[in-house]
């Protein structure tokens, strides 16, 4: 049940996300779920992809500065309410989430989110007891 | 010691003894220098008014342009036959300072370079490998004669090949590397990456023709197992020699019998007292082909006077810590490149070209430091990021009682040099 995102450092100025973009666009490169952070001085940009291996190879071969990471996908019914259980569930058994991002799909009535946990063997065992179902990399494939 | 009587006689005679050379160079520039004697004359020198070195500070200097300006024989002071080698700088936009000795300066030459083997634990059963290039340069030449002169096994390799250079480091043995010190860092990464460490038997290394920063020679003798050390000289005042560093590595003894040597505030061109970092200028004492009066290196270093425990006692001068032409001078601060880059060459996660981005905001100077981010696994937290900014800010802060701005950038996107890299970009007054 292992997400990989992967993770680039874009330089905050005018054009790099971009060239970054840009990149992923030439290396024909599907996009499922993509979130920037930034401080005044530089982003990180995580996304989610079919193929994390190859997109990682792709963007070092650009000369971009990328890494790989394992993260939780947890799936959601589209309704008010449901991130805030999922969150509950991981607060109750003191697991902190370093940060979240959603995603829409085609399949109408489901959303998604990408979560950054220390520990994802413990985030997803507790989140399989309480019921909320996990995606997986096979699953990102089909999304 | 190679010529202890020399390098270890008291201050006083040594001082007597410059005085004395002082005045022989004087004669001979009036007698026979028309450059530096026009020089001397604009000042308004007089020959019969020969200064004590006490009073040298009232000459006017000599620089490089000289050497473009009467390029290539104009400051020679002896007649075309009676030298017996040119040397030359690398330059090839400017014109290059052509370098010549006499007999007698090449016979000074091949001493002072053996002092400086000699200083650094080099004796007579040693075998050498010369990986400074041979030509033009003065270190190949230079250091090849000087060992010659100890009786020292010498591998004349020059410079490149590091394959073969390798293969002789295993196949001969030698207990000694001559090269600059970003040629035996390559070529220790080198023997690192063969895995070779344990089968040379590289003992001493003798590292000049550039400067170089103690967390450059600490890895080159962690890689060769070596004891690095360092020497000095230009080809305008006879090339390596001038001074080098003994066993102790508290600063490279001058070879003060040769030269007399001051340290000046680069802008105003005033004596500093001892002690004080400044521009260190050079008064050659026994120079037939090229005598120069008060030359300015424009390398910035300080001297110290203090005995030293290896027992010579001619004066030290501390590793270059750059070039008056790269100073930035930042809300009062001297700030001189190399001092970054000693820290940012420690610094993990990033890589080893940046750039220096000097502004003006109102009325505040402020200087950006601009790093490349290489290392892709600290892309997973912000307080990863920020921790190396502000290490690298924090370090900076230590070295030069300057807080800087400290960006990260995308690899490849630090401008890259052919030769010379210019590493600083002034936005000041534009
Ligand atoms: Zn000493």
């Amino acid at each position: 049940m292992v997400i990989e995102q992967v993770s680039v450092f874009v330089e905050n100025k005018k054009g790099s996300l971009k060239d970054i973009l840009g990149i992923l666009a030439d290396g024909g490169v599907d996009l499922r779920a993509i979130s920037i952070a930034d401080t005044s001085d530089f982003g990180i940009l995580r996304m989610i992809v079919p193929e994390p291996d190859a997109t990682l190879e792709l963007f070092r071969s650009r000369g971009v500065t990328a890494s790989k990471t394992q993260v939780t996908g947890c799936k959601l019914h589209d309704e008010p309410g449901a991130l805030h259980k999922v969150l509950s569930t991981l607060c109750d058994a003191d697991i902190s989430v370093e940060y979240i991002y959603a995603f829409l799909t085609r399949s109408a009535g489901d959303a998604y989110v990408i979560l950054r946990v220390e520990d994802n063997a413990a985030a997803r065992d507790v989140l399989q007891r309480a019921g909320h179902s996990l995606i997986s990399q096979d699953d990102i494939l089909t999304l | 010691m190679w010529q202890p009587e020399i390098e270890a006689m008291g201050r006083d005679a040594l001082r007597y003894l410059q005085e004395d050379r002082f005045r022989q160079v004087w004669a001979h520039i009036w007698d026979d220098a028309p450059v530096q004697r026009g020089l001397l004359r604009d000042a308004g020198a007089e020959r019969g008014d020969a200064p004590s070195l006490d009073g040298i500070s009232k000459l006017p200097f000599t620089d490089k342009k000289a050497f473009t300006e009467h390029y290539p024989f104009g400051l020679f002071a002896v007649p075309r036959e009676k030298v017996i080698r040119l040397h030359s700088t690398s330059g090839t936009t400017n014109k290059p300072s052509m370098g010549g000795y006499t007999v007698s300066d090449m016979q000074n030459w091949k001493d002072l370079i053996a002092r400086i083997c000699a200083a650094a634990g080099v004796t007579g059963g040693d075998t050498a490998q010369v990986a400074f290039g041979y030509g033009m340069f003065t270190g190949g030449f230079g250091l090849h004669q000087g060992l010659e002169q100890m009786g020292v096994t010498i591998l004349p390799m020059s410079s490149g090949q590091t394959e073969k250079q390798l293969m002789m480091m295993r196949d001969i043995g030698p207990t000694v590397l001559v090269s600059t010190p970003s040629y035996a860092l390559y070529l220790s990464e080198a023997v690192r990456e063969a895995g070779i460490k344990g089968e040379i038997k590289l003992r001493v290394g003798l590292f000049g023709g550039e400067g170089h920063t103690p967390e450059m020679a600490a890895k080159i003798e962690e890689n060769l197992g070596i004891t690095a050390t360092s020497n000095y000289g230009l080809c305008e005042l006879g090339g390596p020699g001038l001074s080098g560093e003994c066993l102790e590595r508290k600063g490279l003894h001058i070879a003060e019998d040769h030269y007399y040597c001051e340290i000046i505030d680069s802008e105003t061109g005033e004596v500093l007292p001892e002690g004080e970092t400044g521009e260190l200028v050079v008064t050659s004492l026994t120079r037939e082909a090229l005598p120069l009066i008060r030359y300015r290196t424009k390398d910035i270093t300080r001297l110290t006077y203090e005995p030293c425990a290896c027992g010579r006692t001619h004066a030290r001068m501390a590793p270059v810590i750059g070039r008056s032409d790269d100073m930035l001078i930042i809300r009062g601060v001297n700030v001189f490149p190399s001092q970054i880059e000693s820290v940012l060459i420690r610094q993990e996660h990033i890589g080893p070209h940046y750039m220096l981005v000097v502004r003006r905001e109102g009325v505040t100077d402020t200087l950006e430091v601009q790093v490349e981010l290489v290392d892709g696994s600290v892309l997973e937290s912000f307080p990863m990021l920020e921790q190396i900014q502000g290490s690298i800010r924090e370090q900076i802060r230590n070295i030069l009682g300057l807080t800087v701005k400290v960006t990260l950038v995308a690899p490849q996107s630090v401008e890259r040099f052919m030769g010379k890299a210019r590493r600083v970009k002034d936005e000041r007054g534009k």
